[in-house]
This record gives structure tokens, sequence and C-alpha cells, in this order.
């Protein structure tokens, strides 16, 4: 909402300044967004007389002139506008003065060899109108050396105020000044309402058959008039608030929205036929509306309509059919009350927005219908002339005053400061509320207001929230407890010890493209108005953003990637916390030591896999492995991590399919880790299990078996852990090699005496049962 | 052999020994000498084996100088082995090189995205405040996102949030707009007293130079007797003084305009240009960092309390923006390219956990 501070006045008695204006409006809760002046550009430019003109010697189109500025000697100037003559008033800038028309800045010049001290400015130079076919003349009363600005009052502050949904009643000037008046800054001044009885019965039937979206419809003809331009003084309110002047009857229908935040609509009565009717829409209708796009209509909407069709998307937008043109010498004034939920749908519906909708959607004041047609029509009849007809009044406006509960003793209690109540009910009665007894009557206008809370903000906004004495929150006794939940935590950890691990994290849209999410099964929810087809679904996977993230970095000419991102996976039976990491290029760079750069494998996401696992505190240990993590994987270079039937972690290569539809750098490997799959521990004791150092040294004996193809490793390991579970604390593989006889894993196995030194005889026996213990599965000792 | 007494004088042979063993030129050299003399057959073992024939007189006589001649023997062989060892270990030490200019094998370096730091540095800061952190669905329906918040269908405030609407489904789904649902689920799932904050991801349909289609926010709620607006101001205060770890934090508080409170806050900041930056902190200018407001009636007594018991205080603010502006950076939309470069720049440390003991920034 953008006003002039000299609209402003018109409204509130004040000598307060714009700088004070504004600091007060923002406090009040009317966010002032910008304050502007043009006059400030303009300040530098004087009142000047030419007095003398002569031609140019060197160009038949330039003068040269001399003027008085009204200080020092006059000035030689040189001019190249036809109506430059001797004794004329006009606009000087001098040297060194910017001309925001032209954006240039003047100095001192020679013009065909002519000095030159300053310019003459035209009305286009100036910013002050379209105007450049001469120069700007002034009346001969114009005090020569006075500034330009000051002269034709154009020190005029204008304010942008962002009024917020609830403040309909402060989308016209006179409620701001309301406002501000109620802060103490001033009178309001009342509105001067002119009385036009009308001198015939307005012709044209009025009526309403869609009550619930058009309870009130107010009308009366104006005849005989002349769609002129509208006056100077309303032409610049106008373009003060940013609306461009069209004609008289458009301008004053405008103006009286911005300034009584009533809007109202004028129709052409040569376009109409029969009686004027607000009704609903028919299925199909279209109407063309004043912005010339047409809009399909439906029942659920309110129109104004004759008898041969729709005119008016009602409280919304005119009719292109029905507007004014210079032509128009009839017109029919609608001041309606529109239902304020039935045109926010049909806005919202139509996705059209306007001054009217936004006004109408928050709820007009539905006792200034009246009124509001009397300030219209005495505008018209004084700009344009005419004749008024008698007012039409179909339906009423629901004016049921609300009352609400006033507890003077809540603006301490919930607004923490203490209002003395005499100064409660006086901010309330400045507001236009009446007291009675123990209730407030609501102005007509404020209809945001249904409760004592609002009272209360009513009050402490108008005292000031920055007299609201800082109250510490009560605290509770000893040190603060702990708050994080255990998810919470399991994310904190894991975060830190991917991080510590060496990888970087990573923050990825939570949306994906279609095409994206089929190759993990799909996404169950997909989003019906999305920003583009690449944000379209809610991710079922955190690889796809990984992946795209790795092929960024690698086109940057990152060599090493190791991503991770902690969120979440939106399937269809919720959403599920989970870490996706991701590691392409090189796994360690080549070196002076190492040689050649290694890429990442399956196994480095085994590793990162535990790593995070355990941090997390998952029973690492006991964690099964199955081979071939799904679809999404590489059937022979992946795996899942189970404990019974949960899977906490899957990881590996990427299927070579998914990679390349993903365009994910060669090589990529990835794990999942997924969170609430992670078993609670048992139990919150904070004491460890009992433990004392075993005080025998442990032994550790090796052997070599020669294994089927296909058994896992970790089957041979845990087998062979099983053999004496009391004895062997650990197995470790410590080297794999195809040979003639097939492949080889040769194991070291730790055997940790626990009373009394092992005997040969003992170590003899513990490998036997480690060797029958590989047997079972196939593997024999080596040779 | 039988040794002569008189030619085996310990005075002559100690002069005798201590010369060759000190003319000895490397190890073998010595060892052969220590052999000749004291070894089974050498020089000073067969004195002292002298020793035995010896009358009581020569023995006290003799036997002090014989063994004084095998210490001082024994002495100069250490001695002697000792320069030997010293000279060799010199003469391999000069051979032993390694140029420690060389790289050392690279360690990766892993990052923490800012916004998770933030996040931990707020829940760190509220946990001593007594707040704890609640979570809730992104994926919301329509009624915890507007409706129980007081913002009913054809409210004018929804179209401020340029929702993004879910296809399908039985009831009408929505991204959440904002972290405000954890409000009402917190409210409806447990009893008051309540103090938690809710930080999470939160979508708006709406992209440009400063608006990412989806972002961070956390949100406030104090639920309890007796809590009002000195109280909010003062939690807004701590809050972001503790974060900014700056004491010349100063807020300006304004009346505004949110469907879920009344009265409604924004909440604005004060900053000042320190080194061309503009940084929060003194009173040069204002910015916007929060929302806020007592808790509107409506929405107490739409998750099922009794709002004349039960009142209090929610604020929220946007995780991002927070990051940025205590951290420096100026592109929001770099938060969520994954680029490698900006993160090892803009990331935390993995040891970096902000604590109260050790300060919330890092």
């Amino acid at each position: 909402m953008k006003f002039s501070l000299s609209w402003l006045k018109s409204h509130l008695d004040t000598d307060a300044d714009a700088a004070t204006v504004a600091e007060k409006l923002t406090s009040i809760g009317l966010e002032v967004e910008e304050v502007s002046n043009p006059a400030e550009m303009l300040r530098p430019f004087k009142v000047a007389r030419v007095l003398t003109a002569g031609p140019h010697p060197q160009a038949d189109k330039l003068q040269v002139l001399t003027v008085d500025t009204g200080s020092g000697e006059p000035l030689q100037v040189v001019c190249g506008a036809p109506n430059a003559r001797a004794g004329m008033l006009g606009v000087f800038g001098g040297s060194g003065t910017y001309v925001p028309g032209s954006d240039i800045t003047l100095k001192q010049a020679t013009i065909r060899g002519v000095e030159s001290n300053g310019m003459m400015c035209s009305a286009r130079e100036l910013q002050l109108g379209d105007n450049h076919d001469g120069i700007i003349e002034l009346p001969d009363d114009a005090p020569v050396g006075t500034s330009f600005a000051d002269y034709a009052e154009l020190d005029d502050a204008v304010f942008d105020v962002a009024i917020t949904p609830n403040r309909q009643d402060c989308m016209g000037v006179h409620g701001i000044a309301r406002d501000l008046a109620a802060a103490g800054l001033g009178r309001l001044k009342s509105i001067d309402v002119p009385v036009v009885d009308g001198s015939f019965d307005n012709q044209i039937e009025i009526r309403i058959e869609d009550p619930e979206g058009c309870p009130a419809f107010y009308g009366r003809m104006v005849r005989g008039l002349s769609n002129k331009a509208s006056p100077e003084w309303m032409q610049q309110r106008l373009k003060a608030a940013g609306q461009r002047p069209i004609s008289a009857l458009v301008d004053i229908t405008n103006y009286v929205m911005l300034d009584h935040g009533r809007p109202s609509h004028a129709y052409d009565v040569k376009t109409l036929s029969g009686a004027v009717v607000a009704r609903r829409a028919a299925e199909g209708e279209t109407v063309i509306a004043l912005n010339e796009k047409e809009y399909p209509l439906d029942p659920s909407m309110t129109v104004i309509a004759d008898d041969n069709n729709a005119h008016d998307i009602g409280g919304i937008m005119g009719g292109e059919h029905s507007g004014v043109s210079p032509e128009t010498t009839d017109v029919l004034l609608e001041v309606a009350y529109f239902d304020p939920k039935r045109i926010a749908r049909t806005g919202q519906r139509l996705m059209l927005t306007s001054d009217a909708r936004s006004r109408f959607e928050r709820g007009v004041d539905p006792a200034f219908l009246d009124d509001g047609l009397a300030i219209i029509t005495g505008l018209i009849l004084d700009i344009c002339g005419g004749e008024a007809s008698r007012v039409t009044r179909a339906g009423t406006p629901p004016v049921q005053a609300k009352r609400v509960a006033f507890k003077p003793e809540r603006a301490a209690g919930l607004g923490g400061i203490d209002v003395p109540v005499d100064e409660q009910i006086a901010i309330l009665e400045r507001l236009g509320f009446s007291m009675d007894g123990n209730e407030a009557v609501v102005p007509s206008w404020r209809r945001d207001i249904d409760g004592s809370a609002d009272l209360v903000e009513e009050v402490v906004r108008m005292v000031g929230y920055d007299a609201i004495p800082s109250t510490p929150l009560p605290r509770a006794n000893g040190v603060a407890q702990a708050t994080a939940t255990r998810g919470q935590m399991i994310e904190r950890k894991i975060r830190r010890a991917a991080a510590a691990r060496g990888l970087d994290e990573a923050i990825n849209w939570s949306f994906i493209s279609e095409a994206e999410a089929a190759l993990f099964g799909g996404a169950p929810h997909v989003l019906a108005n999305p920003i583009s087809e690449e944000m379209k679904v809610m991710r079922p996977s955190l690889i796809p953003g990984l992946a795209a993230a790795a092929r960024r970095n690698a086109d940057r000419g990152a060599a090493a990637i190791r991503l991770f991102e902690v969120g979440r996976r939106y399937l269809a039976d919720g959403e599920k916390p989970t870490v996706t990491l991701l590691l392409a290029g090189n796994a360690s760079p080549r070196g002076w030591q190492d040689g050649k750069a290694t890429a990442f494998d399956a196994h480095d996401a085994k590793s990162e896999v535990l790593a995070l696992l355990e941090a997390a505190g998952a029973p690492v240990a006991s964690l099964q492995l199955a081979m071939n993590a799904g679809p999404t994987w590489h059937p022979g270079r992946s795996a899942t991590l189970g404990l019974g039937k949960a899977v906490l972690a899957a990881f590996g290569e990427l299927h070579p399919r998914i990679a390349k539809a993903l365009d994910a750098p060669v090589g990529t490997v990835a794990a999942e880790l997924y969170l609430d799959a992670i078993p609670a521990p048992r139990g919150k004791e904070r004491a460890r299990a009992a433990f004392a150092p075993p005080t025998l040294q442990p032994l550790s004996r090796d052997f070599a078996f020669i294994v089927p193809a296909d058994l896992a490793a970790d089957a041979l390991v845990r087998a062979i852990r099983g053999a004496d579970k009391q004895l062997i604390t650990a197995v470790r593989v410590f080297d794999r090699y195809q040979g003639e006889q097939g492949l080889s894993l040769a194991l070291e196995v730790t055997l940790q005496p626990v009373d009394k030194s092992l005997t040969e005889v003992e170590i003899g026996e513990v490998s036997g049962k480690i060797v029958a213990a590989a047997g079972k599965l196939g593997a024999q000792l080596r040779g | 052999m039988t040794a002569d007494p008189e030619t085996l004088r310990p005075e002559a042979l100690q002069d005798s020994w201590t010369r060759r063993i000190a003319e000895a030129g490397d190890g073998p050299a010595l060892e052969a000498l220590r052999i000749a003399a004291l070894g089974k057959a050498g020089e000073v073992t067969a004195l002292l084996k002298t020793m035995g024939s010896l009358t009581q007189e020569e023995r006290q006589e003799r036997g002090p100088k014989i063994h004084a001649l095998r210490e001082v023997v024994t002495g100069a062989l250490a001695a002697k082995k000792d320069e030997l060892d010293n000279a060799e270990l010199d003469r391999r030490l000069a051979t032993e090189r390694v140029d420690l200019s060389l790289p050392a094998r690279e360690a990766a370096r892993g990052s923490i995205h800012p916004v998770s730091q933030v996040m931990d540095e707020l829940a760190e800061i509220f946990a001593d405040l007594g707040f704890a952190v609640a979570e809730g669905p992104e994926i919301e329906d329509d009624w915890h996102n507007f409706t129980a918040l007081n913002i009913p269908e054809t409210h004018p405030a929804r179209a401020m949030h340029d929702t993004f609407y879910v296809e399908g489904g039985a009831e009408p789904m929505v991204l959440r707009t904002h972290t405000s649902p954890v409000q009402i689920r917190t409210m409806q799932s447990q009893p008051p007293p309540i103090r938690i904050i809710a930080p999470g991801r939160v979508y708006r349909s709406d992209s440009d130079a400063t608006h990412t289609p989806m972002f961070h926010q956390i949100e406030g709620l104090v639920i309890d007797r007796g809590i009002h607006m000195g109280h909010l101001k003062w939690t807004l205060e701590t809050f972001l003084k503790a974060f900014f770890e700056r004491d010349d934090i100063v807020l300006r508080l304004r009346p505004s305009y949110f469907p879920f409170t009344e009265p409604s806050a924004e909440v604005d900041v004060g900053w000042s240009m320190e080194k061309g930056r503009r940084v929060v902190g003194g009173s040069e200018g204002w910015m916007e960092v929060l929302g806020s407001g007592m808790v509107h009636p409506r929405v107490i007594a739409a998750c099922g309390l009794d709002p004349d018991e039960w009142q209090g205080f929610a604020f929220g603010t946007g995780v991002d923006r927070l990051a940025m502006l205590k951290y420096g950076m100026d592109d929001l939309r770099a938060f969520f390219d994954g680029d490698l470069r900006w993160m090892k720049h803009y990331g935390f440390r993995f040891l970096d956990v902000p604590t109260l003991s050790g300060g919330v920034g890092a």
C-alpha cells in the first residue's frame, strides 16, 4: 500500500515529518518497507528567468540564452528548445547537477564553440512527465532563485507500507490515519461525506439472486457526465500510490478504494440490457475481464450480470465489455458487499489477484456502503458533471456489531505489560471501539477482532512492544537435563563420525525427478505443483541426489569425492531417517610412496558402513552379512548387514544400469544406513559389565585353508570362532590368494588361556577343532 | 707355558695393554685383544691363574696389582668398544637420510554442513533453557499445516505460503510450509508444561536468488501457566545473544500478524558494518530474523487444551539464514549444491561440537 504524506495529512491532523510517521507506522505494525521522496533529486533545480535569447552562431536549432538564476551574475546557457525565449520562466540546473530523466550530471561545456553553464529542463528530463517538446514554462509569478521542488510542492514523501492480511481497514489511507491517531501521532479528521439525494429514480433494476455470495448491492445511475481526465491533485495521489491515471471515472473508483479501502465499479449504462443481477455463474460461462483475459466460471462463483451475460467477476474484476470509456456519459455505480470466503475461493481458483479481491476477501467495512457510494457520486458530480439518481439498495450487509470480553488484566497477563485501565479504554476508543461494561463493541471495519487476546494486541501495540519488560523464563532447578532423543543422538553421532572419517556432509533437495525415482521403485509421493520436472517427487532414496552432486563435483575436477547426507526417504509407509554415503574417484591419490592412485571399491563402502554403525551404537559384531543388496545394487558386489529380520544397512557398487542412468562417476560405491532399524540398547545402565584383563599371554596360530570358490570368508571366520568359544577370542583373515590348488584363505587365530597356560596337547586339540569346523564348510587345511 | 713371574709384572703389562687397546682400529681387532688378554689363554688370565700358587705374602703383595690390571684392561676394552660402536653408528647415520619435506600421506578431511552445525548449536542453547527437540513429518496433512493453526481454507494467509501440494491420497497432503505443525503435534501428544524446539526441512514453491524451494526452519514453543510476551522477549534476546556470541545484540519487536499467534510480533535484530560486512550486533540498521507471538487461543483449543488455563508463546526462524548471518555465507542456493569446495570452506570439523562449556560457535 503506497501513499504520500500529503494524502495522509488530508486524513490526519499532525505536524509529524515523514521520518516520524514512518517510525510510528512500523512500531504499530504497519511495516514501512520504503520511504521515498521524488523531490530529493530535484532539490538542486531552481526557478530561473531567461533574460535574453539569441541565435547560436554555429547551429540553426540552438539558441544562446542568458539566464537569471536568482544569485550572482546571469549565466550563459546553450538551449535547443523551440519555446525558449526572453522573459520566460523555467527550471534551471547548474553545473554539477544530476538530471534524473537523462541520467547525466551537468558540467560546464562548450557547445559548438559557445560556452554553456547549465541547462533549462524539460518535464521528461525531471521525470515529471513525457513532454520533451520544449522546456518547462512556469507562471510569471514564480519566484526566481527558489528551489523548483519547493515551488512546485513536489516535496512529498511516499510511504510503501506492508499491510498484514488481517488489516483490511488499513488498505485505505483513512484507516492508516486512524491507527496513527490512536497511537498519538495526531488527530483523525472526520470523513466529509457529501449529501447526494439524487434527482430521479434509478432506471436500472438491481437484484440479488445469490444473497450468500453477495449479501448487499447498492447502486445508482449518474447520467449526462463527461469522462474526461481526472484533476491534477487526484492524479498526483494515484501516481504516488503507483497507479496510472486513466480517466476520471476509473480514477475516482480507484481513488476511493485507496482512500477508504472501498472498492466499487462503474458500468457504462449503454452496454447493459435489463436488470443487473448478482447471481451464481453458470457452468461453462466465461467473462473477459478488464485485463483482457478470458476466465471460465462455475457455479461456485458470483457474477454481476445483465439479461445478456455476465459482466463482472463479483468483487474481483470488472468485465471488458461493460467498462467505461472516454465516450461514456451514463454510468451505473456498484457498491456491494461480497462474502470474503467466496471471493477468496474464486480468486484462488481463477488464480486472479486484484486490488478489489485483496480487500473483499479480507472483509470490507460492511457499514460503509452508503457513505462510500455518496463519496464516489460526489466526486463524479464534481469532476465529470452530470446528474445522480436516487440510490437502489438490494440486500443488507452484515452489520451486526461484534462484542468481545474486555479483560484489562490480560494486558499484563498475556502482553507482559501493565497498562492502566483508563489508558487501555482510551486506546480502544481512539481505534473506534466503544465500551459497554465488561465488553468492547468492535467497530464495523475491524473484522479481525474476535477475542480478548485481540484487544491485548491493540493495547500493547499502541503502547509499543519496546515497552514490554524482558522477563526471564522460569528455570528448573539444577543442571540442564538432556533433551535430545535417541534418534537425534544417532544422527549426531553418525554425522560427526562420518566427518571424522573424511566424508563431507551434503544437503540435497528432498525432491527428485520421476525418472530418477523410477530407478528406485518409484515415488509414492508426487507433487501436484512442482517447481520443475527435476523436482517432481519426494525421493524414495538419497542416492540420486548424491550421485548428481558427485557428478557436478567430478565435472569441476574433484579427484576424490566422499559425500554423505542425513535425511529422510519418503516411502508409502512413512518418512524414514536415513544416512547415505557415496564414494567416487580416488580412494587414495597417486603418491610418491604408494605409486598409482587407487579407486574406491565395495570394501571401502563396507568399512565406512561398519564405522558409522558402530558410532550409532549398533551391535556390529553380531551383524549378519548377506550378499546382493537388491535390484539397485551390483548383484555380486553388494551386501546387506542385518540383525534377525531387520536390515540395518546396504552397501556396495551401484548396479551399472542405475549408475549409468544417474550419470554417477565411474566406479561409484555407496552405502545406506537405515537408522530406524538400529536396535535400541537394552537398559539404561551406565555401569559396564565387570572386567579384569587376563593375566596370561594370548597366543596365536596361523591356519591356511583351500576353500570352495563360493565360500564366504565371513562364514569360515564364524565357523572357526565357534570351534571353541571360550578359548578363541579373535579370528582374522590375513591372506587370500588364488593358487593352483584353488582359493586359499589364511587366518590368524588368537587363543586366550583363562586360568592356566595351554599345553602343546591342548593347543593341538583346539587346532583339531578348528580344522574340523572348517572342514564342515569344505575348507581343507593346506598341505 | 710357564710364565716367568718377573716378566709378567702387572705394572709393565698394564701400560702395554692400555696402549694396544687404544690403538685397536676396529671391532675384530679389539675382540682379538680381549681374547689375548682376558681369554682362557690370555695373558691377564694367566696372571690371575698364578694367584693360587703364591704364598701368603706374595699374594698380599701381588694380588691387588693383578686385580688392578684386570680392572684396567676390562675398563679399557669397554671404553674402546663404546668408542668404536659410536664411531660406527655415526658412520651409518651419516648415510641414513630421508627428505622429510616430502608430503606426508594424505588423510581425507571431512566436514559438517553449516545447517547441521547451526542446528546443533541451537539444540545446545535451548537445552540450557529446558527446551527439548521435537520432530514431525514433512509431508503433512492440511489440518496440521493450516487448519489447526487457525488458517482456514479461504484465509488470505494461505496465499502467502506458496504451498506444494501432494497428489492423491484420501485427505489433502502438503509439504509442510513451516515447522509450526510440530507445535500442534506436540501439544496433542504431551501434556503441558511444554518447552520444545522443532528444527527441520520446510518447503515453499518459491525459487529465486534469495529463496529456495526447500529450506530449514526452527520453531520454538512454550506452553505453561502465566507465560506472557515479556518471557517471549527475554527468550529471544537470550537465544540470539547466545547464538551470535555477542552482548550488543539489540532486538526490535514489531506488531505483525500470524494467524496462529495473538498478539504477534515480528522480530528485527540490529546490525552494524564491520570491515565492510554487515554483521549482527549494534543498531545501525534492522533486519528481520524471527516471527513470533503468543499462541492463539484457538490453536491451543484445537489441540485439546483449555486456553483459559494454558498459554504460551511460539517463534520461528530460518536456520539457513541464521547460518548465513553468523558465518558469512551470502548465497543460499550454495547450501544445497553439494559443492565440495564450498563444503570444505564453510563446513565444520567433526570435533567442533557445540557445548556450553566450550562455546556454541566454531
